[in-house]
């Protein structure tokens, strides 16, 4: 079930005075059961890109391919893919629409052809995966507060069960609590279900923490692929794009740099602190 | 998907007309469909012809989005075109099939027709394309003022409208995020019966209208924190003025109503029946 892009090239609004190129020869595979960060800034074609995934928006030129299905041939279940592909944007007040949350997660399944009762069995575990309390089941999703509102818009795209859950910066708009109750819960469900998780972000320090691999895109193109630790380690070309490293990343360099030997290729503040407890106990 | 809809289709470029003030392509606008519609022989059209390429020119916009904005009359251009070809009746007949003819004079005015249409709609597309809705709407406000002596709210509509057109685009990227927010979740939008289509919408109406609401007030209460109350006693921080190429386009382009009117009354110019 793995994802792969080859070499796709994709122009918005081709014949128009605002023409862009939004991607540029971009490649890359995605594995299943991976958990991606895709980070960038805005306009550096990220959304574009996994609008890509799930058959959105169709590459100009290149290919991509499912399962090692090619999407683009004629006749290919588009509907099915969008299934298999989960796609959430980033913001729920695009997609809730139904009188309560618990129906408005059974839109996915439903539009899926599944029985009611299916529907609604799905929507409740979903619902409970992203752990959306269950008083809440029957108000209406205008209702909500903000995380509220996210979860239940990321259990509308999981009740259609997923392989690969994409999320178009779930954390946007949230105060940091929130945010890391969101990302805390979209690391469980990537552990309990076992599904490929592609998290776009804008920030680093966000995706540092859960992610085995980052994508760094910058002007449509595809700047770094890696784990954390090696994307990290060109944090001065990441600084000359605008994005920045995670701060333990600029600390562990400055001690290094003031004759402290640490080991600067730490992620997060968890390492750092046990690495510098390592150098000072030695 | 949704994004090549364009209102307002605003061209933008550094040029003559591009600068020019908006209440002087609204008049020109006007003179010169007013010119067209008086015109009546084929030096007129002539001169017309030269105006109109010249203006093109001077905007830098390419010719083929202008054009673009004549697909959408094309329609009623073939049925101008053949109502006047088979009704009008005088002069000699050209040629007959069945109950149908064409005379001389259905030949004239039918293609006359036919190229007043195009040029209108090209000199209208000119302005919208090298003025944005904004110094648009400016510029009506400006022009339609004396009306406030008659309590016709001006401002206020100026205003409404300019809100309107600021709108239009942020509503059709929001439907487009709307629309792919809901086929990613498997929704159907183009196969089934009318009603069936009609159902499908509302998974996109209930999100755009409530998001276009949720704008208003949001809209609404910056203007209130910001003390607005409307037009009275208001000043804008770049009122329209006229300058030095202002009144030489307003010049310009009397000199060719002038020109075309001469033209078309004195030259005895004719090629066949036009």
């Amino acid at each position: 079930m793995s994802i792969k892009l080859e070499h796709v090239n994709y122009v918005y609004g081709a014949g128009t005075a605002y023409e862009k190129q939004a991607l540029r020869d971009v490649s890359l595979e995605i594995p299943q059961g991976q958990f991606v960060g895709i980070i960038g800034h805005t306009g550096s074609g990220k959304s574009t890109l996994i609008q890509h995934l799930n058959g959105l928006v169709k590459a100009d030129s290149g290919a991509v391919y499912f399962n090692r299905e090619n999407i683009y041939v004629d006749g290919y279940d588009m509907k099915g893919l969008r299934g298999q592909v989960g796609l959430v944007f980033q913001y729920p007040e695009y997609q809730l629409f139904e009188e309560d949350v618990l129906s408005d997660v059974c839109f996915g399944p439903k539009n899926q052809g599944l029985p009611k009762e299916e529907c609604e069995k799905r929507a409740r575990e979903a619902l409970e995966l992203v752990g959306f309390p269950e008083k809440y089941y029957h108000q209406s999703p205008f209702e909500l507060s903000g995380g509220q509102k996210r979860r239940a818009a990321i259990a509308g795209v999981l009740a259609m069960k997923p392989k690969v859950l994409v999320l178009d910066e779930p954390t946007a708009g949230l105060d940091p609590a929130g945010r890391d109750d969101i990302l805390d819960q979209v690391k469980y469900l990537h552990d309990q279900t076992g599904m490929t998780v592609v998290l776009v972000s804008h920030s680093m320090e966000d995706v540092a923490r859960y992610v085995q691999r980052i994508i760094v895109m910058n002007k449509g193109e595809k700047m770094l692929d890696g784990t954390p630790k090696e994307v990290f380690a060109h944090y001065k070309e990441l600084e000359a794009v605008g994005l920045a490293a995670p701060q333990v990343t600029y600390v562990m360099h400055d001690l290094k740099a003031r004759g402290i030997r640490v080991e600067t290729m730490v992620t997060t503040v968890e390492e750092a602190a046990a690495e510098i407890l390592r150098v000072l106990k030695a | 998907m949704i994004r090549e809809i364009t209102i307002g289709q605003y061209y933008p470029a550094d040029s003559f007309i591009h600068r020019l003030d908006p209440r002087v392509k609204i008049v020109c606008t006007l003179l010169f469909l007013i010119s067209l519609f008086v015109q009546n022989s084929l030096p007129g059209y002539v001169v017309a012809t030269l105006f109109l390429a010249f203006v093109i020119r001077a905007s830098k916009v390419p010719f083929k989005f202008i054009v673009r904005g004549l697909k959408a009359i094309i329609l009623l251009l073939m049925f101008t075109v053949v109502m006047n070809l088979f009704l009008t009746k005088g002069g000699a007949v050209l040629v007959r099939v069945w109950i149908f003819q064409i005379t001389e004079a259905g030949l004239r005015i039918s293609v006359f027709m036919a190229v007043r249409l195009i040029y209108l709609i090209i000199g209208s597309s000119l302005m919208t394309l090298t003025t944005t809705p904004n110094a648009l709407t400016d510029g009506i406000e400006s022009l339609l003022r004396p009306l406030d002596k008659l309590h016709v709210p001006v401002h206020e509509v100026a205003m409404i409208m300019s809100i309107a057109l600021r709108f239009i685009p942020i509503l059709l990227e929001e439907t487009d995020k709307i629309m792919k927010a809901q086929i990613a979740r498997g929704a159907d939008l183009e196969s089934g019966n009318i009603l069936q289509r009609a159902k499908a919408m509302v998974p996109i109406l209930v999100p755009l209208f409530v998001s276009a609401f949720r704008r208003a007030n949001d809209l609404a209460l910056a203007m209130e924190a910001r003390c607005y109350f409307g037009g009275e006693g208001r000043t804008k921080m770049k009122p329209l003025a006229y300058g030095r190429r202002d009144y030489m386009a307003y010049f310009a382009v009397m000199s060719y109503v002038a020109v075309a009117f001469a033209a078309g009354r004195f030259l005895p110019f004719h090629v066949w029946i036009f």
